[in-house]
């Protein structure tokens, strides 16, 4: 019976095929391009300067990578992965450890102003980094961390976001579990790190995967502070790839750029899209 | 909501949020005090002394053509944004929810395009539309029509906004797919047996069933175009031609960066700042809504 009516609400035959028609249509569509993009880091400079270009893949696939990642346009590709590789973890990384630390401390503990550490920290969310880039921009030159890690990461991770995540779900778990950790006499720290951490394992893992893919597309904030070619990040650095005047860009290697950008953060979402789509709809909640 | 059972102390507690509050005291709260204090000052043009005018700034951004001007587009650029990533994506998740078989693949190839930072979407899109070596222009070319986004304001609005909407689809098409498989099946069999067709179903109960993702998602793809989208634009057309493709978040940057005018850069953070301000409110109510829903 419930098959019968299963069968008379999706409905068989053309449908279905029109159905799959109109998926495939949308995924190639959507797919374009990046399908072009890989094409031409494939073909030679002159076969994409004389229109139109081809839409199959040429032979030059190892000459545009490795002359991308070995010499570049200003700086070798490579320096530029492993800077955004360092941005991204870093603001992954910091992000999860200071927010899982003062998530505990709002939770489980009862101390002065522990409000309006909350409503701070809650503010914190409603302005992202474009609004206020000027005198941020200020702070970080004062300090002298232009050109550094430290300047690309730490006015990234300057959001509540985690903080609040991780206080959602520390309010779920069991009071039992505390009670009992306070009963058997273990401090505060001893619970947090074999009882806390251990069941926000998930959380973790899901946050990791949108900060990764958060901090690794940055544009604007790497645009500003990282003056020297040495400290470019590849999603910012590809704008500086394209010449300056009338001259024509190295489109091949420009392109080889390209997907060489979005190689590790498609890998991840497409390897973790389970955390990946569990970390998206808790992060907007 | 409160835990019952707590721990007892002081120092530790404050040890433990001291990073967090230290980050955001010196990254976050300093710098937008800032923003707010010089929106009101004048620096003079060699930046050794500045003069307090008070909402100055604020009167003459509000004056200033440009400034509307640059209102205008973002109003347009934000609303065509969402537009053009919403359609498509419901259009999508409503296809993929009717396949039984098979959904979870196209899912996974829809996705990438969420992983594509905006800037190399930019480029993806700019190399596919330029003048010089464009496929697609040159294509369009070919059919008569000569295809100019570096004169053609209209041209460069449509490409950022197409280049915008593009990676948002995938971003759309989860959630919608999702609230799609939370639809209650034996809701869609009764009004099936009731002689409910596919689309008269769609309209009638899925539609509105689905208003509070949608509602949702409006107000995120808002909140999306008007500030991360910047790489978008700067990449694709800088601002241009003649500002056309200028946004607010544009406008901060080229004023405060490339124009070096602190005091309007800093209004407009403030300017910015309550917008977001405003978005937030509607996203916490709309939010407080969905429990009761």
């Amino acid at each position: 019976m419930a098959q019968e009516i299963h069968g008379m609400v999706e409905k068989r035959g053309a449908g279905l095929w029109l159905t799959h028609v109109f998926m495939i249509l949308g995924v190639l569509v959507i797919f374009f391009p990046i399908w072009l993009a890989f094409v031409a880091s494939t073909v030679t400079q002159p076969e994409i300067v004389r229109p139109p270009m081809p839409l199959w893949p040429g032979d030059q696939l190892w000459d545009n990578y490795t002359k991308a990642l070995l010499s570049g346009v200003n700086v070798p590709v490579a320096t530029m992965l492993l800077n955004s590789l360092v941005m991204a973890i870093g603001i992954a990384v910091g992000k999860i450890v200071i927010s899982l630390l003062s998530a505990f401390a709002i939770v489980y503990f009862r101390f002065p102003g522990r409000n309006i550490f909350f409503w701070m920290i809650f503010l914190t969310l409603m302005l992202p980094v474009e609004v206020r880039i000027v005198p941020t921009y200020e702070v970080v030159a004062g300090f002298g961390m232009l050109n550094s890690y430290g300047g690309l990461i730490f006015p990234l991770i300057a959001s509540a976001t985690a903080t609040f995540l991780f206080r959602q779900f520390f309010l779920t778990i069991p009071d039992e579990l505390a009670e009992a950790a306070r009963v058997d006499g273990a401090s505060p720290m001893r619970f947090f790190w074999d009882i806390v951490v251990p069941m926000s394992r998930t959380n973790i893992a899901a946050l990791f995967v949108i900060l990764f893919i958060y901090g690794w597309n940055q544009y604007l904030w790497p645009l500003l502070i990282t003056t020297d070619p040495e400290m470019n990040t590849i999603v910012m650095g590809i704008k500086q790839m394209f010449p300056s005047g009338d001259d024509v860009a190295d489109w091949p290697v420009i392109m080889a750029t390209s997907i060489l950008a979005m190689i590790p953060p498609v890998i991840v979402v497409v390897s973790m899209q389970r955390l990946f789509i569990r970390g998206l709809v808790d992060s907007e909640k | 909501m409160e835990k019952r059972v707590t721990f007892r102390g002081w120092w530790l507690p404050a040890l433990l949020i001291a990073p967090q509050v230290l980050v955001s005291a010196v990254f976050f709260f300093y710098p937008a005090g800032q923003a707010i204090w010089q929106s009101l000052f004048i620096p003079d043009p060699f930046g050794l002394s500045s003069r307090f005018v008070g909402i100055g700034n604020f009167e003459f951004l509000l004056s200033d053509k440009f400034y509307r001007a640059s209102f205008g587009t973002t109003a347009v650029f934000s609303i065509l944004v969402t537009l053009c990533s919403m359609i498509p994506a419901l259009f999508l998740a409503v296809m993929a929810d009717r396949l039984i078989k098979g959904s979870g693949v196209y899912r996974t190839m829809l996705i990438w395009p969420y992983a594509v930072a905006p800037a190399i979407a930019g480029v993806l899109w700019l190399f596919m539309f330029n003048t010089r070596v464009g496929v697609v222009s040159w294509y369009l070319g070919n059919l008569g029509y000569d295809w100019n986004h570096v004169l053609n304001g209209g041209e460069a609005m449509g490409l950022v906004v197409v280049a915008s909407a593009w990676g948002r689809i995938s971003y759309n098409f989860l959630f919608f797919f999702a609230a799609l498989q939370a639809v209650p099946r034996s809701v869609i069999e009764a009004a099936a047996i009731d002689g409910a067709r596919f689309w008269k179903r769609f309209w009638t109960i899925v539609l509105p069933l689905l208003s509070p993702t949608t509602f949702f998602l409006l107000v995120v793809n808002v909140v999306y175009s008007f500030f991360e989208t910047f790489g978008v634009i700067h990449t694709i057309t800088s601002g241009g031609p003649q500002q056309s493709t200028t946004v607010l978040v544009y406008k901060v940057f080229s004023d405060g960066f490339v124009g070096q005018d602190l005091g309007s850069s800093s209004a407009q953070s403030v300017i910015l700042l309550i917008v977001v301000g405003l978005l937030t409110i509607i996203q916490f109510k709309f939010v407080e809504k969905r429990v009761h829903y």
